[in-house]
């Protein structure tokens, strides 16, 4: 890996030129640059998240008046399915740490690629495998599946939609979630630049780091439970379906013992991003580095405990509701920990408000949403009356959309320069973060309001007094779609037009900001050597980038 | 949305609590972000303060919010703590859920399809299932529990006045979950017993229907629904499956007995297997009369 491929554009140049051998769709397809591959899941992601988006939209548009308005109750059923699996497995899961992990996480190590950049291709040769197959579910079989992205037996081991071929995806798409892991623990272990230790790795790495052990320990209980239902299916074993004697609350425990733990692996990376972001605007260091690096890791740790939250009615033992509740609400302690610290950034800071910055206020502030009606499911008694209602539809939306989702869209303004050496309209990104900020609330606060009034979630048609709020949201469900349209196009037109983009734009400290705007495909002239923390900013005024400060 | 049972006031002093503090941490944070943004702006400050940490602030909001967060789990547990205490002086009412609708049979033995209970008198519920996962849950009592095939679960309630409640199905079961409706009406206790004598009385076939749940999939009209039709049922003949293979058969006492308590042995070509098995739910005398009643659809 260290010596340099033919030519001198290894060490100069960009990554996206090179001899015509590389720059073909075969020098694509077959490309171990971690900067590549990061490009194609970015391709593949933004492909799946607006046809997702497309379904959220018609579901909203369903739901716009009490009764049927343009599709009956089984196609509806299919719709949030379809919305849930692409939503879930093709985009935020792989999310962040597909597309930034793997662009950012070798820059800012300081590395010329992560640890085992052939096994990073079949990552994502595995990741299109496992959503081709999901797809296939559309039409293979009768009709398309129908159970939720959560899959609850005995329903789906009973139901006619091809269930099957939807779960084996998620099954194989695990795969590449489990080797993105293994991938980045070992880059993380062992090519860090010399000089960096643990606690001067950029906040990002710490959300990666400790994002990975997830993946790596807890996709396979759901991969074994994912083949269990399969199995299930086509050969009634019994595990699940009480009719057979099976169990269906062992389901549950098994799905959600990782399906928990999951919501941590779309959230950390966001807000490794969100802390990053922060110091190069701010123009000081992070508050509280030592802090935020730690309770991610405690995040991760606690989280692994809370999974029974998700099943505060279905009749587990008493005992074991409040221990789960407990433990709920300990798991947020560190996630409020972060927000302070974020707060206490801006104190005395040097803020320049440009876009990056915009959105990462709105990760802080969504969030917090999610966060804050997190603790509304906590609590036992308020979630009884709030579980699988719309309550948790927007709770959840607010925790993975409004924190990971828009922490992508953070990450995606922030690295732009570096990825694709070329900068974007300021302005119209500022409208379309407007856009999004005012319709993501429109369409999401009033389903907080519905379910509180008892609208339970999953509904294809509803009761008259449900009206208002159900209307209010699908309004917001145009806005913040032309937000994000607005902000895909305004994006797509600078990679290719926008003004050139210097090489650290920003101000920023961290080492992918060294290197040239694209980087070349060896990332670094000359492997960089660390001697400060992360954000130290010291000899260095506000906004100014490494050149004019060495200058 | 007011609360109508004995817990609803502890579920919402929870709610109370937990939402006023959230609304009250959201504002302060939103409020000193915007507050540092206009203050410390690059034009007004343009040397900013490198400060990396401050132990006792770390303490401070950590040890803060442990407090608060511990106060919100024991208010969310002094009101889960009342709701699974059932009373011992409770009525006892089955709670009978299957794809797509809802029975309720009373201590003696007569159902109805809408809970009928009295005023001011603890009822304890037996939830079952006879198919997938269902879920009990009436907003206005603060009440949820799932309906679990293979098992039992139990929750209670008292309501505090006379009313109708809505019923809903929370727990995702299929085609027709969100049409899966019904009440609870809540007499004065004289008036609730004079209704259990005239319900008791009542089985006339359209009755059964309704109860035992068959409405929501099959039509007497002639109507495609979930399931086949009943009119013109008797003395058809019907091709169906069975263990794979495709027969006919001639629909007649027998074959309409056998597809009420075995609906799974012979699937009607065509149909998703999804009746659930009524064995449980119905008695012989109850078939009979449905039986009879089928036969007049022509
Ligand atoms: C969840 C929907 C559902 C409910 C509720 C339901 N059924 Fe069915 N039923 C079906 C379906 C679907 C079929 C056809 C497939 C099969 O044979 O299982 C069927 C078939 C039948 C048949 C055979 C009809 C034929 O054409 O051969 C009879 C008789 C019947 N049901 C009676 C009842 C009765 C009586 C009830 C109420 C106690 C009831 N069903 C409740 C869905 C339902
Ligand atoms: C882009 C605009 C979006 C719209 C308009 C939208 C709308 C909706 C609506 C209305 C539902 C509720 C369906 C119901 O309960 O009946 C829903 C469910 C869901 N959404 Fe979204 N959503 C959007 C984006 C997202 C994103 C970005 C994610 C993931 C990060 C996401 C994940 C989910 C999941 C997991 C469900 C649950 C599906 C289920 O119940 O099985 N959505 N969405
Ligand atoms: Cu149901």
């Amino acid at each position: 890996m260290t010596e340099s491929p033919a030519g001198s554009w290894g060490r100069t140049g960009s990554y996206l030129d090179g001899p015509s051998s590389r720059t073909g769709l075969m020098g694509w397809l077959t490309t171990t640059d971690h900067k590549r591959i990061a490009l194609m899941y970015l391709a593949a992601m933004g492909v799946f998240f607006l046809v997702g988006m497309t379904i959220g939209l018609l579901i909203r548009l369903e739901l716009m008046q009490p009764g049927e308005q343009f599709y009956g109750a089984k196609t509806y059923n299919t719709f949030f399915t379809l919305h849930g699996v692409i939503m879930i497995f093709l985009f935020i899961v792989p999310g962040i740490p597909a597309v930034f992990g793997n662009f950012i996480l070798p820059l800012q190590l300081g590395a010329e690629d992560v640890a085992f950049p052939k096994l990073n291709l079949l990552s994502w040769y595995v990741y299109m495998a496992g959503a081709a197959i999901a797809l296939t579910s559309l039409y293979a079989g009768d009709s398309p599946p129908d159970t939720g992205w959560t899959f609850y037996a005995p329903y789906s081991i009973n139901s006619g939609g091809s269930v099957s071929w939807a779960v084996l995806g998620a099954f194989v798409l695990g795969f590449s979630s489990i080797l993105t892991g293994m991938n980045f623990i070992v880059t993380i272990h062992r090519l860090r630049a010399k000089g960096m230790g643990f606690f001067r790795m950029p906040l990002f790495c710490w959300g990666l780091y400790a994002t990975s052990w997830i993946q790596v320990i807890a996709t396979p209980v759901v991969g074994i439970t994912l083949v269990l239902v399969v199995m299930e299916r086509l050969l009634g074993i019994g595990l699940f379906d009480p009719s057979l004697g099976g169990d269906p609350i062992l389901y549950q425990h098994l799905f959600w013992i990782y399906s928990h733990p999951v919501v941590y692996v779309m959230i950390l990376p966001a807000m490794g991003v969100i802390s990053d972001i922060l110091p190069p605007f701010c123009g000081r260091t992070i508050f509280g580095y030592r802090a935020i690096a730690i309770s991610s890791m405690a995040i991760a740790v606690v989280g692994y405990g809370v999974w029974g939250h998700h099943m505060f009615t279905v009749g587990m033992s008493d005992t074991a509701r409040w221990v789960f509740s407990l433990l709920t609400f300990l798991v947020a302690i560190p996630t409020g920990v972060k927000i302070f610290n974020w707060t206490a950034t801006l104190y005395r800071a040097s803020i320049e408000l440009r876009v990056p910055l915009l959105y990462a206020l709105g990760f802080i502030f969504l969030f917090s949403i999610g966060g804050l009606t997190g603790l509304v499911n906590g609590a036992l008694s308020t979630d009884i009356h709030v579980h699988d209602t719309a309550f948790i539809v927007g709770h959840f939306h607010y925790t993975m959309f409004g924190g990971a989702g828009i922490g992508l869209f953070a990450a995606l303004h922030f690295w732009f320069p570096k990825m694709f050496g070329r900068m974007y309209n300021e302005k119209i990104a500022t409208w379309a973060w407007g856009l999004i900020m005012v319709g993501f609330n429109t369409l999401y606060f009033p389903m907080l309001v519905l379910g509180i009034m008892g609208m339970p979630r999953r509904y294809h048609d509803y009761l008259p007094q449900f009206q208002v709020p159900h209307f209010i949201s699908t309004v917001g469900s145009w806005i913040l779609a032309t937000g994000i349209i607005l902000m895909i196009v305004n994006l797509i037109r600078s990679a290719r037009k926008g003004r050139k983009a210097p090489n650290n734009p920003w101000g920023a400290t961290t080492l992918e900001w060294t290197t040239t705007s694209p980087p070349p495909l060896l990332n670094f002239a000359t492997l960089p050597e660390v001697k400060t923390g992360p954000y130290d900013f010291s000899g260095r005024k506000p906004g100014q980038s490494h050149e004019e400060g060495a200058s | 949305m007011n609360g109508a049972s004995t817990y609803s006031g502890l579920v919402d002093n929870a709610f109370w609590f937990i939402l006023g503090s959230s609304l009250i941490m959201l504002v302060g944070i939103t409020l000193t972000l915007i507050y540092f943004l206009v203050k410390y702006r690059r034009s007004k400050n343009p040397n900013p303060a490198q400060i990396e940490d401050n132990r006792k602030l770390e303490l401070l909001w950590t040890v803060l919010p442990t407090i608060l967060v511990m106060v919100m789990f024991y208010y969310g547990w002094a009101g889960f703590k009342v709701m699974r205490d059932t009373p011992d002086d409770a009525m006892e009412i089955i709670v009978n859920a299957r794809m797509w609708s809802w029975s309720f049979q009373y201590p003696d033995g007569s159902q109805s399809a809408e809970l009928y209970v009295p005023t001011g008198q603890p009822i304890s519920l037996k939830l079952r299932s006879a198919d997938v996962i269902h879920s009990f849950f009436v907003p206005e009592f603060r009440l949820k529990e799932d309906c679990m095939p293979g098992r039992e679960n139990h929750a209670w309630f008292e309501t505090t006045r006379d009313g109708t409640f809505d019923i809903f199905c929370a727990e995702y079961c299929g085609d027709l979950h969100s049409q899966m409706l019904s009440k609870v009406v809540s007499l004065p206790p004289a008036e609730f017993d004079r209704w259990l004598v005239d319900n008791a009385s009542n089985i006339s076939p359209e009755f059964l229907l309704q109860v035992k749940g068959c409405n929501a999939c099959h039509s007497v009209d002639g109507r495609k629904g979930i399931g086949p039709t009943y009119k013109g049922l008797f003395g058809k003949t019907e091709t169906v499956v069975t263990d794979g293979e495709v027969r006919q058969v001639v629909v007649d006492e027998a074959y309409i007995r056998h597809s009420i308590l075995e609906p799974q042995a012979d699937i009607v070509q065509g149909f998703d297997p999804v009746m659930p098995p009524m064995k449980d739910q119905i008695s012989p005398e109850e078939i009979d009369i449905l039986i009879e009643y089928i036969k007049l659809l022509k």
